[in-house]
Formats: C-alpha cells, structure tokens, sequence
C-alpha cells in the first residue's frame, strides 16, 4: 500500500518534471535553430573501453542493477530491463542531461526480464513468462506505467535459458525467443554421455522462436505460431529492415568435452561449436540439439548426443549461419545500425553484445566485448571484428565472476549513438563518433 | 644419557608422524583437485567462484561450509531447480555426481572445503557412505 502511494507520488513528480522539460526543450529548440544541439563528451579515458579510432566513450550511468536489454526514445530518454527488481522497479527509465550523464532515473513495472522494445508508440517488456506493453505519450513517455496491456501470457520458464528476448517487424507481429531448458536435450541433462531424446520433446514448447500478434491481448502458445526451430538460446535479436527479416544470435551448446570426452579435448571444446548468427523466416530449423555448427571444419556436424563423433556431418534439413563466432561468447545483444553518426562502413551493420564465456575452462575464457560485422544488401560484406573491448577491466578480471562488466543489450540513440548495458556492474555506455 | 636417547627417540616418532600425516594430506589434495578439475571446474571455475546467476561459487557459501549431509546430498542428487543461495539465484542445472565412490566423493569435498580460501571440516568416506544410504 506504501509503495503504491510512493510510485503515485513518484509519477507525479515526473509528469511534472516531464512538462518542466518540455518546456525548456520548446524554449532550447525555438533559439537554437542556427546552432547544432551540444555534443557529448567523451569520457577522458573513454569510460574504460577500447575503440577503433575516431569513436569515444561515456558512461551515462553506472547504477542500473542487472541492465538487460535496452531501448531508447525520440526524445533521448533511455528504458532499461532489468533482470531483477529494486524498489518495485523491473523497468527504469533514464533521463539524461546535456552532457549525456544520468539526470533522474524511475522505477516501474514489478517484474524482472530481458526484453525490451519500442514499435508504433508503444514501449513492449518482457518478464520469464510474459510480454506487456505501455502505451507511450508524444513525448515517448509511458504514460499509464501502473497499468500496462498484457499481451503474451504462460511461456515456459524451467529456469535454463529462461529470458524471453522479443523483437518486432512492421507488420504487426512480435517475435518472443523460448530457450530450451537443457543443453543438448540430453535424457539427463548435462550428464557425461547421456544421449539425446529422439525426437526431442522439448522442441514442441521451447528452442525456438514464436511470432505473436503486437496488439492482441492475452495470447499464449495456441495463439502464437513457432516462426523458427532448433534454435537452442537466443537472447540477441533484431528485425533487419533491409532484408525485412529475423536475424537471431544462438548460444550454442556446452560442455562437448564434458559430456563426450571420447571425442574432444578441451582445447576443442572451448572453441566449439559456433556461436552463430541465423537469418531466420517462417519454418526454417536452426537444427538443435541434432547438430550444431563447427566454424573451424564449417559444417554442420552431429551432436555426440544422436551419433556424432565430431566429424560425421548431419541437418541438411537445416539452415546455416550467416556468420560463426568461436565458441561461448555469449552474444545476448544484435543491433543493425541505420544511423548516420558512425563512418559509411557501419552503416546497416551488425553490432553483436557478447556477455562473455563461462564454458572455455579451462583454457581462459573470452569475449567481454562488443563485435561488429560489415553488411552490404543485407549479406555479410566483410569478417567479424572486435568493436568495444575490455568491458571485463583487464586480463585478471576475464572470467565471469571476476569480470566487472559483462556487455548484454544494445539500443540505438536518435542522434545515431551506440548504446551497450552491462548487466554486471550496472553501467549504461554510449558510444560516439567524433571524426578523424 | 637414557633419557636423551628416550627424547630423540620420542622426537624422531613425532616427526615421523607428522611426516606421515603430512604426506596422507598430501596425496588426498591432488586426488580432490584431480576430481575438481575433471567433474566440477567446467562450471564452478578454476578458482571455485562460479558464474553469476547460472553457477553458484563456491567460496564462503552456506551450502558448502554448512552442514555435511546437506552438502553431500545435493552433490549425490544434483538440481533442475533455480537454487537461492546467500540471497543470490542460480539457474543452471547440476547434474548428481552419485557415479563417484564414496572416496571420491569425500576426496572432492573435503577440497572444496579447504581451499578457495574456505576453511571448514573434512569429509569422510564414511560420511559419503551413510548419507548415500538414505538418498534415493
């Protein structure tokens, strides 16, 4: 009941503080006309991170608990999903002043998750279980944050790979990515040589991704169609507004080494299988847990799960990445860039979040960093290359506990700013171009 | 002169002994590592401090410096739950590791307990055993 009387409160004070703005804004814009807004600056050590030359680095706030995904307004306002909640808050939104830097920041929406998007003047979230959305005023602000529509209802969280990331194209659908809850759909999960179920029930509920409609309340799985199978985890995704398609990140499998040591050492087990980028339309299958994709060989082999030995080839029924990473890396971001702020080489390119490896160890792990991949009419037009680097803050800190930033979502800034969120240690970067 | 040779002879026993035990301790940590390292490191890492929110550290944690049933059931039978541990979630789940012998088991746990900077009672084979006997 406190906390209701507290939210009430707190909103109040921020239509107030909206309006307050609105009006500097309309005053800022109405003399500002002959002068190009203020540019931000650039933190004096790029907040830490290590950029390709010409791009710098601030940090906009550094106390968002669990930032997840992220998504930001017309107006520069940035909404964060975070993975728990604090003070009743699972969304926050941030407020920043001129220089870019954290001014207030609000709490809302009782429920911790991932995804996050905006799409037709409406902010969508998503819980483990759920997908609501709120609608947002002209300002891009929510406008009923105690009240959003529900509009996907009873996925599955067996509590592996439980975030339901969501992605929207222009057609009025939403896409919800369902994890598997297993690593390779072995009959013991995660168990040395248990082999796998045939055919894998798992795949009648989960691996994959489901296309619901945007604006119809309360669906569930028999409203919602399965757009894409045999995809283990995806966490990162995004409509490509060039090929009009779904492009997915999947977190391949684990534990190759682990669980069939008969055929791979450890070396291989790190660096296997791919973490692979999929363009994905209707029906097509990503092929786990039969097999998954080996970016050294470059083919799609058997999982030791169903007969696989680390060379017998398999899935012809499945379709192959549009770009391999090495093994574990975690990308739980993917953003095609269409703004105008970075060089023409970026342009329409994929920048890919990765969170970091946990399942190289031995061997040391990697990829605390932001990738990026070139892209010409839709097709990768060049290797994948590393972005922003060493979120983790020095070779002690790369392992996942010690780390102390792990990349995760990406959002595009109106101005054509980059921005990552860590779910580590809490910070929200931006990343901006300054020229030569 | 019988008593000095009564006293090099008591202190050659204790050294002796000592020297016995040390290499007891000695051969029973590489077997726990040796086990660490094949069945536990992949997910609790090198340095026993886990993964954030998938697989729980092992440093300073109720679970692994409290009681010894506790600890030696949840090995024996694994989880497909997400465990609260120290107020913190972990999601990933554990697969039993009731395939190790009882002396395997105390080997590696009795590791767990005495390193990463964590400082509690050894774990017997027989303590392994007793509580085997009542986990289905």
């Amino acid at each position: 009941m406190m906390k209701n009387i507290k939210m009430k409160s707190n909103w109040l004070f921020i239509a107030l503080l909206a309006i307050t703005t609105t009006y500097a804004r309309a005053g800022k814009d109405s003399t500002a006309t002959s002068a190009p807004a203020a540019e931000v600056k650039a933190d004096a050590n790029n907040a830490g991170l290590k950029l390709p030359a010409g791009f710098g680095a601030l940090k906009v706030a550094d106390s968002v608990n669990g930032a997840r995904h992220i998504v930001v307004t017309e107006k520069g306002d940035i909404y964060v999903k975070t993975s728990g909640t604090k003070n009743g808050g699972g969304i926050f939104v941030l407020h920043v002043g001129d220089n870019g830097k954290l001014q207030s920041k609000e709490g809302f929406g009782n429920y911790g998750g991932t995804g996050i998007a905006i799409k037709n003047g409406y902010l969508y979230a998503s819980s483990n279980t759920e997908v609501f959305r709120y609608k947002l005023d002209a300002d891009g602000k929510v406008a009923d944050p105690e009240n959003p529509e529900k509009i996907i209802t009873g996925l599955l969280d067996r509590h592996q790979h439980e975030s339901k990331s969501i992605a929207l194209d222009n057609d009025g659908n939403i896409y919800v990515n369902i994890g598997a809850y297993s690593n390779s759909c072995q009959e013991k999960d995660r168990t040395n040589g248990s082999m796998g179920m045939k055919p894998c029930p798992i795949l009648d509920s989960a691996a994959g991704i489901w296309q619901f409609k945007a604006d119809k309340p309360n669906q569930t799985y028999g409203d919602g169609a399965r757009y894409a199978t045999g995809l283990r985890n995806v966490v990162g995704l995004d409509w490509n507004t060039t090929t009009n398609s779904l492009f997915v990140m999947q977190h391949g499998r684990d534990g190759l080494h682990d669980l069939f040591g008969q055929y791979f050492d450890a070396k291989q087990s790190a660096e296997l299988p791919a973490e692979c980028m999929y363009q994905v339309k209707k029906g097509d299958n990503a092929g786990w847990p039969y097999i998954y994709y080996d970016q050294i060989q470059q083919k799609k082999i058997l999982a030791p799960e169903y007969g696989g030995d680390g060379k017998k080839t398999g899935g012809e029924d499945a379709i192959d990445p549009v770009v391999a990473f090495p093994g574990h890396l975690a990308p739980n971001g993917l953003l095609f860039y269409t703004g105008n702020m970075f060089p023409a080489k970026y342009k329409n390119g994929a920048f890919i979040a990765f969170h970091g490896s946990w399942n190289r160890a031995p061997e040391p792990q990697k990829g605390y960093l932001v990738a990026f991949v070139p892209f010409k009419d839709g097709k990768p037009s060049g290797k994948w290359e590393i972005f922003a680097d060493d979120f983790a803050g020095g070779p002690e800190f790369i392992s996942p506990a010690k780390a102390k930033h792990r990349p995760c979502g990406l959002a595009q800034g109106p101005d054509g700013s980059l921005y990552i969120s860590d779910d580590k240690g809490g910070s929200i970067y931006r990343i901006v171009y300054k020229g030569k | 002169m019988n008593k000095k040779l009564l006293l090099a002879a008591a202190g050659m026993f204790t050294v002796a002994g000592l020297f016995a035990q040390k290499t007891t301790a000695k051969k029973a940590a590489p077997k726990g590592k040796e086990i660490y390292t094949q069945y536990c490191l992949s997910c609790h890492q090198p340095d026993g401090d886990g993964v954030p929110n998938l697989n729980p550290p092992l440093i300073n944690t109720s679970y692994v410096l409290g009681d010894k049933t506790k600890l030696i059931t949840w090995v024996l039978k694994g989880t497909t739950e997400k465990v609260e541990i120290d107020g913190q979630t972990y999601s990933n789940n554990m697969p039993p590791q009731n395939f190790l012998t009882d002396e395997q088991l105390a080997s590696v746990l009795t590791y767990i307990r005495s390193n990463f900077g964590n400082k509690a009672s050894a774990i017997s084979a027989a303590d392994v055993k007793a509580v085997r006997a009542t986990v289905k």
